[in-house]
Order: C-alpha cells, then sequence, then structure tokens
C-alpha cells in the first residue's frame, strides 16, 4: 500500500512538474527584486519563503475564486532562478492535473495583490507578476486645489496692503491741505507762478525772519 | 491771489535705494535664463570674452550716458530728450512706447511664475506624475508620450493650442495669476519712488540669497561639478564665429536695460553733485557678476540633473539585462555596468543586441539645455523634483524669479510713469496713486490677450520684436543725439559739473567712435538676420508625427503683420516729432526755451571750466 502511495504521489509531482515550465498557458512568471526593495534588510530567498508565496497564493486564490478550498500543493512552482524569479502554475483543487485558467488566477492577484506585496515588505514593482499589471495608484485629489488657498491668501495681503497704503495717503493729504490753508494766510513774499513764467530755482524763497 | 506750488521732485532716501533699483532694473530674467544658455552653446569660458569686450566698449559708455543725461537734465525720458534738443524729443516717446509694450509681456512671464509658485505648495508636485487618463487605465497620453513637466507646462499652465492662429479661450487661472503679479507692481509702486524704494530692499538682494543656497545644495549633490566642467571648459574655435560676437553684444546690451528710459527716470530723482561714473561701474559690473554667478549656481543644478537622467538612462538597461538573464538582483550595478555589458556581449551577444539597450552618454544629457521659459519650467522644475525636499526648492527658485522680474518691471513702469507725471498729460487735481492705479489697469487689461490659448505664442512674439531692434535704435539714437547733437563739450562740461572730473579719454574715444559704430554694426547684422528668413516658432502640437518634438511652423501673413508693426511704430517717433516740429515752427525753428524747466532756464549760467576764468 504504501508503495502505490509512494508511485501515485511520484507520478503526481512529475505530472505536475509538466504542468509547469517556462511559457506554460496558463503560468505566470514572477520576479523578486529583494535588494532594490529592502537594501541591507534583505532577506534570503529559500524554501521557507517559498513556501509562503505558495501560502499565500493559495489565499488569494481561495479569496477570489469562492467556493474551491486550494491547497499550498496546488500552486506549483518551477524554474528558480537567482534573480529571484520563477515561474507558477496554479491546479484545481477537484483536479490537480488540470490547470486553473489564467484570467481566474489574475483576478484573484488583482484582488489580493496588496496583501501578497505585504507578507513580502513588497511593492508592485519589486514584486512582479510579468502579464499582470498593477492597477495605478490614484493620483491625490483636493476639494480645494491648494494653489488657490496660496493664491487667496497672498491676494488678501496684498488687497489689504494697498487699502492701508491709499488711506494713509488720503489723510495725509487731508492733514497738509489743512496745514497750508493756514500757511497761505500769512503768505507775500513767495515768488508768484505765472502761466509762462517758471518757478526759478536760482533765487531761494524769502524766508519767513525777513517778513516785514 | 492763488498760488500754485511746485511739487518738490521725489529723491531716494539714500544712494544704496538708488543703487539697488538699477541693479535690480538691470539684473533680471535675462541673467538667469540666457546668460548661461549662451555661455554653454557659445563654448563656455571662452564666451566671456567677448561678453566682456562687448560690456566695456558698449555696455558701460552707453549706461553711462543714460545715467549721466538723467540725473543732469533732472527729467524722465521724454522730458530729457526735449530738453537737449527738441527736435530728439522723439526718442523719448520711443522709449515710453517700448517700456510699456515691454512692461506687458514681461508681467505675463511674472504671472507664469506666481503660477507655479502657487503650485509649489503641495505634496508630491503636481509635474512629477502623469495624470490618468479618462477610464483610469493609464496614464494620460499625451503626457506618457513627452514627460509630465512638459504636460503641466504646456497643457496644465498654459493649455496651449496647436499654433498661433488659433486663439483658444481665456485661461481664467492665468488671468488670475496675471491680475496679482499686476497688483504686487501696484503696490511696489503705490508712492512712487517711496515706496519702490524700499521695495527694491528686498527684490534686489533677495535673488542672490537664493543663488547661493542653490549653489551650495547643488555642489553637495552629485553631478554638479560635472556640470560646471562642461560649462566652463573654454572652446576657443568659436570665437571664429560672428554669431558669438553678434550674441554678446546684444546680450550685454538687452541685459543692461539702456533705451527703456527707466534709468534716465531714476537717475533723475538722484542729487545733481553725484558720482554717476562710479555708480556706472558698480551696476554694470555687478550686472555682469550676477550673471556669472547665476550660470554658476544653474549649471551645478544642471549637472546634478544630467547625472540623475544618466544614472535613470543606466539604470534601466541595468533592469532589462537583469531581467533577461535572471543575474541576480542588484549583482549588475551602476559602477561594474559596462564590465558585465562586455562580458555579457561575449558571451552571448545577440540577446544583448535583441534587448536594444539605450546608449547612455553624460554629455548628451548636459547637452540638453535650454534658455528663457524652457529652462525654467521645463529643465530645472524637473531638476527640483529629484532634489529632496522639492518644495522648498521649488518656492525659493520661483520667488527668485519673481523678485528678478518684479526688479526689472520697476524699471520698465519707471520709464512710463515718470515722463507721464513730468510732461503734466494728466490734470493735475489727480493724485499720482490714481495714475499709476490706471496705468497698470490698462496695462492688465491689454495683458488679457496673454491669457489666452495662443498667449505664449504672442509673449514670443512681443519679446522677439519688440524688445530688440527698437532698442537698439533708440540706443543708438540717443548716443548720437547727445554726442553730435547736443555736442560732446557740453555733456563734458555737464559731468564735470555733477561729478567734479571730466571723463577721461577712454569714456570720450567710446562716445565718440567705438560705441557708435558697434551699435551699428550690431543693428545691421541683428536685421539683416533676422531679415534672412521667413520668421517661424515652435508650436506644441500633439498630432505632430514627431511629437513630442516642437513643430516649426512659419507666421501667417496677419502675424507678420503685427511684427513689422510691432518693430516699426515704436521707433516712429524718432521722424515724426522732428518733422512736426519743422512743419510746425517752420525754418525758423523752435522758441528757445519752450520747455523751461526749473533746473534750466536763463536764470543763470552755470559755471564750468570754461568759464572759471
Amino acid at each position: 500500500m504504501w508503495k502505490n502511495t509512494f508511485f501515485l504521489f511520484f507520478i503526481l509531482s512529475a505530472c505536475a512538474e509538466e504542468l509547469c515550465k517556462p511559457d506554460a498557458s496558463n503560468g505566470y512568471k514572477v520576479r523578486l527584486s529583494l535588494k532594490t526593495a529592502l537594501g541591507d534588510d534583505a532577506y534570503t530567498w529559500n524554501k521557507n519563503e517559498m513556501f509562503l508565496f505558495q501560502s499565500t497564493l493559495a489565499f488569494a486564490m481561495r479569496t477570489s475564486h469562492t467556493g474551491q478550498s486550494y491547497e499550498i500543493s496546488n500552486i506549483v512552482v518551477c524554474n528558480e532562478t537567482d534573480r529571484v524569479s520563477f515561474w507558477f502554475v496554479v491546479t484545481s483543487p477537484g483536479n490537480p492535473t488540470e490547470l486553473v485558467e489564467n484570467y481566474i488566477v489574475e483576478e484573484a492577484i488583482r484582488k489580493s495583490r496588496h496583501r501578497i506585496n505585504s507578507a513580502f515588505l513588497l511593492t508592485d514593482k519589486t514584486l512582479e507578476f510579468v502579464g499582470i499589471l498593477p492597477t495605478l495608484a490614484t493620483p491625490v485629489s483636493y476639494d480645494t486645489p491648494p494653489w488657490l488657498i496660496v493664491f487667496g491668501v497672498l491676494m488678501g495681503i496684498i488687497v489689504a496692503g494697498i487699502i492701508v497704503l491709499l488711506a494713509s495717503s488720503i489723510v495725509k493729504r487731508k492733514r497738509k491741505t489743512r496745514r497750508t490753508d493756514e500757511e497761505e494766510a500769512d503768505e507775500e513774499t513767495r515768488v508768484k507762478t505765472m502761466d509762462n513764467g517758471v518757478y526759478n530755482m536760482s533765487f531761494s524763497v524769502e524766508d519767513k525772519l525777513t517778513q516785514m | 491771489m492763488s498760488t500754485t506750488k511746485e511739487k518738490e521732485r521725489p529723491k531716494w532716501d539714500n544712494k544704496v535705494q538708488y543703487l539697488l533699483t538699477c541693479i535690480g532694473f538691470a539684473v533680471g530674467l535675462g541673467n538667469v535664463w540666457r546668460f548661461p544658455y549662451l555661455c554653454q552653446i557659445y563654448g563656455g569660458g571662452a564666451f566671456l570674452i567677448p561678453y566682456l569686450i562687448a560690456l566695456v566698449f558698449q555696455g558701460l559708455p552707453l549706461l553711462y550716458l543714460e545715467l549721466a543725461i538723467g540725473q543732469r537734465l533732472r527729467q524722465g525720458s521724454i522730458g530729457a530728450w526735449n530738453c537737449i534738443s527738441p527736435m530728439l524729443g522723439g526718442i523719448g516717446i520711443a522709449s515710453m512706447v517700448v517700456s510699456f509694450l515691454v512692461s506687458i509681456f514681461y508681467n505675463t512671464i511674472l504671472a507664469w511664475v506666481l503660477w507655479y509658485f502657487f503650485n509649489s505648495f503641495q505634496e508630491p508636485l503636481p509635474w512629477s506624475s502623469c495624470p490618468l487618463n479618462v477610464n483610469s487605465t493609464g496614464y494620460n497620453h499625451e503626457c506618457e508620450v513627452s514627460t509630465p513637466v512638459n504636460y503641466f507646462w504646456y497643457r496644465e499652465t498654459l493649455n496651449i493650442t496647436a499654433d498661433i492662429e488659433t486663439s483658444g479661450s481665456l485661461r481664467w487661472w492665468i488671468i488670475l495669476c496675471q491680475g496679482t503679479s499686476w497688483c504686487i507692481v501696484y503696490i511696489c509702486f503705490i508712492k512712487g519712488i517711496e515706496s519702490m524704494g524700499k521695495a527694491v530692499y528686498v527684490t534686489t538682494t533677495f535673488p542672490s540669497l537664493v543663488l547661493t543656497i542653490f549653489l551650495t545644495r547643488a555642489l553637495t549633490l552629485p553631478g554638479a561639478t560635472d556640470g560646471l566642467v562642461y560649462l566652463f571648459s573654454p572652446d576657443w574655435e568659436i570665437l571664429k564665429n560672428p554669431k558669438v560676437w553678434l550674441d554678446a553684444a546684444t546680450q550685454i546690451f538687452f541685459s543692461l536695460s539702456v533705451g527703456f528710459g527707466g534709468l534716465i527716470a531714476f537717475s533723475s530723482y538722484n542729487v545733481e553733485k553725484n558720482n554717476c561714473e562710479r555708480d556706472t561701474l558698480l551696476v554694470g559690473i555687478i550686472n555682469s557678476a550676477t550673471s556669472l554667478y547665476a550660470s554658476i549656481s544653474i549649471f551645478s543644478i544642471l549637472g546634478f540633473k544630467a547625472k540623475n537622467n544618466y544614472n535613470s538612462c543606466v539604470s534601466q538597461n541595468i533592469i532589462s539585462l537583469t531581467n533577461h538573464f535572471d543575474i541576480a538582483d542588484q549583482n549588475i550595478t551602476l559602477d561594474n555596468y559596462m564590465d558585465w555589458v562586455d562580458y555579457l556581449n561575449q558571451t552571448s551577444p545577440s540577446d544583448v543586441a535583441s534587448l536594444d539597450l539605450r546608449t547612455c552618454d553624460l554629455n548628451t544629457f548636459l547637452d540638453q539645455s535650454a534658455s528663457g521659459t524652457g529652462l525654467a519650467f521645463i529643465v530645472f522644475t524637473e531638476a527640483v523634483i529629484e532634489m529632496p525636499g522639492s518644495q522648498v526648492w521649488a518656492v525659493l527658485f520661483f520667488i527668485m524669479l519673481f523678485s528678478l522680474g518684479l526688479s526689472s518691471m520697476f524699471g520698465n513702469i519707471g520709464g512710463v510713469l515718470t515722463p507721464i507725471q513730468d510732461l503734466k498729460l494728466v490734470p493735475s487735481w489727480l493724485p499720482d496713486e490714481v495714475v499709476t492705479a490706471i496705468v497698470c489697469l490698462i496695462s492688465f487689461l491689454i495683458a488679457i490677450i496673454f491669457g489666452m490659448g495662443s498667449g505664449n505664442y504672442w509673449v514670443e512674439v512681443f519679446n522677439s520684436y519688440v524688445g530688440s531692434v527698437p532698442l537698439l535704435i533708440i540706443a543708438f539714437m540717443e548716443i548720437i543725439g547727445v554726442v553730435y547733437i547736443r555736442g560732446l563739450k557740453t555733456f563734458k562740461e555737464d559731468v564735470f559739473y555733477m561729478t567734479g572730473k571730466t571723463p577721461n579719454i577712454f569714456w570720450v574715444s567710446c562716445w565718440m567712435v567705438i560705441s557708435p559704430v558697434m551699435l551699428f554694426v550690431v543693428l545691421i547684422a541683428y536685421v539683416i538676420i533676422q531679415a534672412q528668413e521667413h520668421p517661424m516658432y515652435p508650436a506644441w502640437n500633439p498630432d505632430y508625427e514627431l511629437f513630442p518634438q516642437t513643430e516649426t511652423k512659419p507666421y501667417p501673413n496677419w502675424v507678420f503683420a503685427i511684427i513689422i508693426l510691432l518693430s516699426t511704430v515704436p521707433v516712429l517717433p524718432i521722424v515724426l516729432v522732428p518733422l512736426y516740429k519743422l512743419i510746425r515752427y517752420g525754418r525758423t525753428g523752435a522758441p528757445a526755451e519752450a520747455n523751461p524747466t526749473p533746473y534750466f532756464n536763463e536764470g543763470f549760467e552755470i559755471e564750468t571750466q570754461g568759464t572759471r576764468n
């Protein structure tokens, strides 16, 4: 009996290896850039990490393809390189020789992309599923554009400044006309200007002290 | 009996204000975004030779002339030229018209700077990434094909039309910025030189401070020294090209802002006995020194940007190689990239060839320079994104550009307002503040045409044709007018009266021969080069086959007619005024003291060297 079990297991894994090969019809290539993402804190890729990958992907398949209970053995991996990159295919839980369609796999990955990324501390760029484009991040949008706020502040300051300066010059002008009206009362010796004449700077104005 | 009082002529609080105003007028946007570009394309350090020669033999004498006549005659441009000779009054009118037209489009450029300034208070900066397209499936197509900075400038700022004939609608956000810009000019000029003199303490000194900060920062970034070496490595062969000399002469001429009448206006508010020779040397030398300093700052930043672009180019190749050959992540680095390429070329050349790697050459990236708005709004904004703390650098940069432009605007507005006030062209019951407001309002309303979709094209038209040939003609007429019509002897006496010494042989020879000849040659050469081919302009057309390159289109005939008008109408007064005077007064000439001024009448004679005995 044990022999049969081992034989079956051997056949199954052989079949599984047949199913997973580079450019497999329903398979995807995965590429990880650990050093780019984490620098010195990068962990080494080993069998345990691969186990985590298979389990995360099984989780993604379970979440998306409801009703099916995927196991880790349903995620078949092959062609691991130093890059770190590898190919994987997903087999159906009911029939281990049958591959799940790639659009189902793609949808599962898209739905749980963030969870998969987080499990490995990576991002959309450093954990690539070749062929599955990440959904673009929506750009930040504001209710009031920030530039309008800055504009409003600046215009407020300027208009306030203009009003203050104009008001101060009006006040100064009123004060001056009041003072000159008083001065004109005792004006006798100032050089009078005429239409064609010119206020001549050659002579200085008679000092008030010399008034007779 | 009623008396009318003469308003005492306003004057500067102190000498520093006057110098800062003149320096601020001379130092403008061109120092930052035209001179470094010229330096780069004309052989780096070698360009300094024609530039300095033009400064010494053409720029400084013209500057001295304008400052001297303004200070002596104590009138704005129109009054001053009427004093020198009634036939030359047209020069003043021409200066005023040119100042007015230039201030309109120059303020539009300041409005664009303000727009970028407003937009710098966001995280992330809006020109750092492309917006999504309508379906959110990808990025906006126009932005993807060009770059995010190009897209932000051409589409989100200008929303530019494909050619100058399509006017497009008014871009309300640009009009808002123009309004703000004119309000800032108004508030600085509200009390004439009283308020402006205080504003220049900030607007003239701030740019130098910012340039220093940028330089210090840039020198700590990688690639800065590459940019500087590239900028200043001299290529002596270039001096054989006459275009270099022409561009050096025009650059120094436009840089010093002579011919606008602004310098005459500012020096007319000086005390009479002031050493204008020393002022000339100060203003001229500081202007050129600022140009040089700005180019050092700008090019260290551009060197950083080129290095960054080079690194991205190589990194892209590295990713292609790493992914194709499944080499371990980060095994190929920027340093050992070339070794890896050689090794892979030996082992599997066909694979490497199939990858179509980009050729990355640092010099190609350093060559991607630009001048004018392209430098400020495209190249520099791209560099700023890559610096840590981008918002701070963007804000600093745009405030600096705004200060530079604002201090130049003061000169332009001064060239318009001072003649108006001197000649009492407006009724005297209108206070000065209201006159200034009316001028600013009229300019703003006319400037709305630059807020249309084709506004950028029109700014280029005005920039190339109003601010060039008319100024050269005005300056040439100025020097001929003073030296040959007023007479060099009288002028030397004026200078003696003001400074206490007569100008030396250098100045005299420049005024009499060298500068007029140089100006004349520059003018003729400039007109010939402009007239050689039908003028073209670069248009941003997304439907162009070679997009994102700009499409070079010829100006349509009606625009060409406007160009001719813009070049000739400002200088028409120079010809029309003497004609009018001749017709009016006939051969007897105008009455001797047609325009007496408080300082120039038959009251008494000024003691000069000749009359001392």
